[in-house]
């Protein structure tokens, strides 16, 4: 769809920005030390770490990537905010009191305490960096998202905007500044999704007959879009779509509803979806968008974008469970959450942090449901883009809302995005260059040679977000979250749990772990249908989300190699 | 002084493993309860038991409210013992 720039929208958008351009250029002189730079002199207070916590982790996979997966699809979008929270139990329960105490700077130094072995840091390191470029990509595809209904500029500037201050952020002041804004960020997300699901509940459903023609979008070779096969402008575009076509005891609208009213209302209401079907031929690529009345209780149930829930194959089933899996052991593996815990002085706060984290991030969640479903029902959605929803509900409340709802969500991009560039900068200049490499570096050339990876980052993040542009951004961060949850839980948990493992052990579990589930993605259907645009018939394994395979396979291999190898004579200490 | 109260913490962290382990091991119940019924059983999920909403949701809801409970409760099991930093 084309969308108009509103003069108050690029306003707030760009007082967003430069507030927090300028709120790191302030924090700026905090961060000249590597402790200050890396771990914010572990002096931040434990509430403003778990609200930082819930700026780092509720990505543009969360906020956009959730809302229109439950907008386009229903429930299943609502097993992703399920599985994303289901982490942070293993990361409050199991690993985050040790990993305070035996960390410094990064991921890296926890696993490495007892061994001080180069090749744990060389594996850890590369493993930072594949899982955080992994994750980086899906909030790039979605800043550019954004910004094209906002600045009306192409999705490739969106990616660009963010990538330079996101490294403007971390250049100036690193870890300091990238709490602040994610802290800021946190609580503007939760803040305005709460607003937006108050105006969801007050507004209620109202039915709205809408034209069922099908679309069809073409793109031309030569980059033409037509629209029915006449060229596509602002007077002739596609319609918006998601209406509900009728309520319980025949109502035409419902008023306000109560938070469980306005779910059993759904349930038993009728709700026009569309699906898009493509065909490619010599005069471009054609998508067909259709109408399909669903009923309100077979879209609040599994199996709306988990196809293999219902198709009673065991391959399709085991799917889902291992994705599920994956989200559920993943988060404690991030390791842009995990260099979270160093930035608080002691095991105490880390604890209680986690708690603020969980308590935030378990609200917006909950809340989740209920922008999707709005958005699903509210006649404003792109039948392009799913991750257009959460902002165009908010469109469809009033432009002001929809300006906001726009910056928070491209705030939500930087928080993340900065995060993951810090994690991905302190394994290049900590772990590999001064650890691995072992090139003498002083404090002020630590911190310098953090932020040269942090502009590298950047660029290799930009570039990325403009190649897998057409995605699903939750679709992706289930990728990281897979890769995380295979190359480096087993040995965080074994580490911590089996005295008998050895650093061997520990290198040879990353890499498998990382090597496997990296393997197993480009491998899968998803990837050979999505990637490459081959048969989905052609792919190499049996399910496309491997944690189910490659997590236990870490466990197995850190075991057989740590019993195969002598234990370490340090490790004994 | 020194050793005693560093014994008391070493006593301390392994109260809040155990603890800890305790309530992660509820709440995986909980969670491949959660999974289980969805692969195998989804018929349960079809019913409505909490003011017309359904099941799925209810389960799901409750996930998301037993996580905030667990970490609540390990909390108050994990309170440094008075006088401590």
């Amino acid at each position: 769809m084309l969308y108009q720039t509103n003069p108050t929208a690029i306003a707030i958008f760009a007082s967003f920005v430069l507030g927090v351009i300028a709120l790191s250029f302030y924090l700026g002189r905090k961060g000249q030390s590597a402790k200050g730079y890396f771990a914010a002199h572990g002096q931040i207070h434990w509430f403003v770490n778990g609200i930082a916590f819930a700026g780092d982790y509720l990505s543009a996979a969360s906020f956009l990537g959730i809302c229109g997966m439950i907008a386009f699809n229903g429930f299943d979008g609502f097993l992703y905010s399920i599985g994303f929270l289901a982490g942070w139990v293993v990361a409050l329960f199991v690993i985050a009191e040790p990993i305070k105490s035996l960390g410094k700077f990064t991921f890296a130094d926890a696993l490495d305490s007892r061994f001080h072995s180069p090749a744990i840091k060389l594996s850890v390191a590369i493993s930072t960096l594949v899982v955080s470029i992994f994750y980086l990509i899906p909030q790039m595809v979605g800043a550019g998202d954004l910004i094209t209904p906002l600045l009306g500029l192409p999705h490739s500037w969106g990616v660009i905007m963010v990538g330079v201050v996101v490294t403007l952020i971390v250049v100036t002041a690193g870890m300091v500044s990238t709490t602040w804004v994610q802290f800021i960020k946190g609580s503007l997300l939760v803040f305005f999704c709460c607003i937006l699901t108050v105006l969801i509940l007050n507004r209620g459903f109202t039915v709205n007959i809408v034209s069922l023609e099908p679309q069809v979008h073409t793109r031309r070779p030569d980059g033409t879009v037509l629209i029915d096969g006449i060229v596509q402008s602002k007077d002739h575009d596609l319609r918006p779509v998601g209406t509900i076509s009728s309520l319980p005891g025949g109502k035409k609208s419902t008023g306000p509803l109560r938070p469980l009213e306005f779910l059993g209302v759904l349930e038993d209401s009728t709700v026009i979806t569309w699906t898009a079907k493509k065909r490619i031929d010599e005069n471009g690529t054609h998508t067909t968008y259709s109408p399909v009345e669903r009923k309100g209780s077979e879209l609040l149930q599994p199996g709306g974008a988990f196809k293999g829930l219902t198709t009673g194959r065991l391959v399709d089933k085991l799917d889902f469970v291992s994705l599920m899996l994956a989200l559920f052991c993943g988060t404690a593996s991030l390791p842009h959450i995990l260099i979270r815990y160093y930035t608080v002085k002691d095991q105490a706060s880390a604890r209680k942090s986690t708690v603020v984290g969980i308590a935030a991030i378990g609200f917006f969640y909950v809340l989740t449901l209920y922008l999707g479903l709005g958005a699903m029902t509210s006649g404003s959605l792109d039948p392009t883009s799913s991750n257009m929803a959460a902002p165009l509900l908010a469109k469809s409340f009033n432009e002001t809302l929809f300006a906001i709802i726009s910056a928070i969500a491209f705030t939500t991009v930087l928080g993340t995005v900065s995060g993951l560039i810090m994690a991905g900068s302190g394994a290049v200049a900590h772990d590999l260059l001064e650890s691995f490499f072992q090139i003498p570096m002083n404090d002020h050339q630590k911190v310098l040679a953090g932020k040269a990876s942090a502009v590298v980052l950047g660029v290799v993040a930009m570039a990325l977000g403009i190649l897998f542009r057409n995605f699903n951004v939750s679709f992706l961060v289930g990728w990281a979250f897979n890769i995380a949850a295979s190359a480096n839980l087993p040995a965080l948990v074994m580490l911590l749990f089996w005295k008998r493992t050895t650093k061997q052990g520990i290198s040879a579990a990353v890499i498998v772990g990382m090597v496997s589930s990296l393997g197993w993605i480009l491998l899968s259907a998803d990837t050979f249908e999505k990637v490459y645009g081959w048969s989905r018939d052609a792919s190499l394994v049996p399910f496309s989300q491997p944690g189910l395979v490659t997590i236990p396979l870490g466990f197995l291999v850190l075991v057989a190699v740590s019993l195969a190898t002598p234990r370490h004579v340090e490790s004994q200490k | 002084m020194v050793p005693q109260r560093d014994n008391e913490r070493s006593d301390h962290s392994r109260h809040c493993a155990r603890v800890g382990l305790l309530l992660f091991g509820i709440y995986v119940l909980l969670y491949a309860g959660f999974i289980a019924i969805v692969v195998f059983q989804p018929n349960l999920l079809v019913l409505r038991p909490l003011g017309g909403v359904n099941a799925a949701i209810v389960y799901g809801m409750g996930l998301i409210a037993a996580a905030l409970l667990l970490s609540l409760v390990y909390m108050v099991l994990c309170r440094e013992p008075a006088g401590r930093d």
